[in-house]
């Protein structure tokens, strides 16, 4: 089977370096399913879990917001913030959830709207991660 | 004499003790700046990505245009300094609020012509006590920041450039060389002006578009120049406290040495003058 290199990296650090066989993501203008020599391609993405496929083994890796770089043989995903499923911490998450929905009900000017829902979205992204789906 | 040997016997424990305490700190502070300086090389990867993207775009196509890319007249300037929160890091802090003063200074005739965004508690006591405006503050950051600690005021500061509620943002940060030279510099970071393309021609395709590429990309990418200026801020902060604290207790080693000169001196004058007084003693009894 034919492999290409993912890097997924954030500000703090390379969360993820390895040869894979695709991954696939959800862009702004809908899911992408990325194998090698894909046509060279840069687009924002979502705030949605990426699904790594790699040796008949699936990985998936919980990625808030960010854009993806494709080149010939190679895939960067660059995000804010980026986890594994055993690097979450669900509590956290769950926590957070509820503060967002809390701040979602009450009223507030709309850019405090669009920081709570964004908030809910990456809370809800990373329990699904840490959830299996 | 022997009053003034149990003097300087009390300053030499008294300097015995600051030095232990400079040395821990200089210590502590050494090891904290190897993790500062790992994390400032952690980040550079995300931040050139972004950057070649970005310059990917610009060399592409002619027509990018982009608020942020663009020179408007400057109405009011807004400055983002980054201090630390804690002090005995010799003239870490002094030199960046200097920075800022002289600005101030000499680019603005009044209070309205300037929006301060700052980071660390130095920073915002120094600018509050001389009753200057801070519109947005971060203190106690941890002493290897997370990207979503500081992603508010970064975020708010691109904002504001965004909205027009200034027309140029400006970041005065400690400038990290290596643990013993540390320069202050007031950079330029919005408008972001002409990028160089970097030569190297990738034909991507861009999904929406460039432009909504650029939209997503070029805030983002002023955040991680914040982020990363932060980071080595705090790496600088590291290493002038780590030196502060290497000639303070360098100081204090020397201090040490001549209190115990002075003080076995002292002794020893005692010592003969008891003794000519007590031979003094023998010879007139005989």
């Amino acid at each position: 089977m034919s492999t290409f290199t993912l890097e997924v990296v954030t500000p703090e650090r390379k969360v993820y370096a390895e040869v894979v066989n695709m991954v696939i993501v959800k862009g702004t203008e809908g899911e992408m399913g990325i194998l090698p020599n894909h046509v060279p391609l840069v687009s924002p993405l979502k705030i949605a879990p990426i699904i790594i496929k790699k040796d008949r083994s699936e990985e998936v890796l919980a990625v808030g917001g960010g854009f993806v770089e494709i080149r010939k043989d190679k895939v960067v995903i660059l995000a804010e913030s980026a986890e594994r499923a055993a690097d979450i911490d669900a509590a956290r998450a769950q926590e957070a959830k509820k503060r967002a929905e809390k701040r979602l009900s009450g009223k507030s000017d709309e850019y405090d709207f669009r920081r709570a829902e964004l908030a809910l979205q990456r809370a809800m992204n990373r329990l699904n991660v840490k959830q299996g789906r | 004499m022997a009053k003034g040997m149990r003097e300087i016997k009390r300053q030499i424990k008294s300097k015995q003790n600051t030095k232990q305490i400079t040395k821990a700190m200089e210590m502590v502070a050494a090891s904290k700046l190897r993790r500062a300086q790992e994390a400032a090389v952690a980040a550079r990867p995300y931040t050139d990505k972004i950057l070649e993207v970005v310059s990917g775009i610009a060399s592409s196509g002619g027509s990018v245009k982009h608020p942020m890319l663009q020179t408007r007249e400057v109405k009011r300037t807004a400055y983002l300094v980054i201090t630390s929160d804690r002090g005995l890091a010799g003239g870490y802090n002094v030199n960046v609020l200097r920075k800022v003063t002289t600005a101030l200074r000499e680019n603005h005739k009044s209070a309205s012509e300037y929006a301060i965004y700052v980071v660390g508690r130095k920073g915002r006591d120094f600018l509050s006590r001389r009753g200057i405006a801070i519109a947005e503050e971060v203190t106690g950051l941890s002493d290897s920041p997370k990207f979503s600690d500081i992603k508010q005021v970064a975020a708010s500061a691109v904002r504001g450039f965004e909205e027009g509620a200034f027309d140029e943002l400006y970041i005065v940060y400690n400038q990290f060389h290596n643990a013993i030279t540390q320069t202050p510099v007031l950079k330029k970071l919005l408008p972001l002006g002409e990028i160089k393309s970097t030569g190297e021609k990738a034909d991507y395709e861009y999904e929406p578009s460039p432009e909504e590429v650029l939209n997503v990309l070029l805030p983002k990418y002023a955040e991680t120049v914040i982020y990363s200026a932060i980071l080595e801020g705090k790496a600088s902060e590291f290493g002038a406290r780590m030196t502060a604290m290497g000639n303070a207790t360098k100081n204090a080693t020397k201090m040490i040495a001549g209190l115990t000169l002075t003080y076995n001196r002292a002794r020893q004058a005692a010592i003969t003058q008891e003794i000519a007084e007590i031979v003094g003693g023998a010879n007139a009894q005989q």
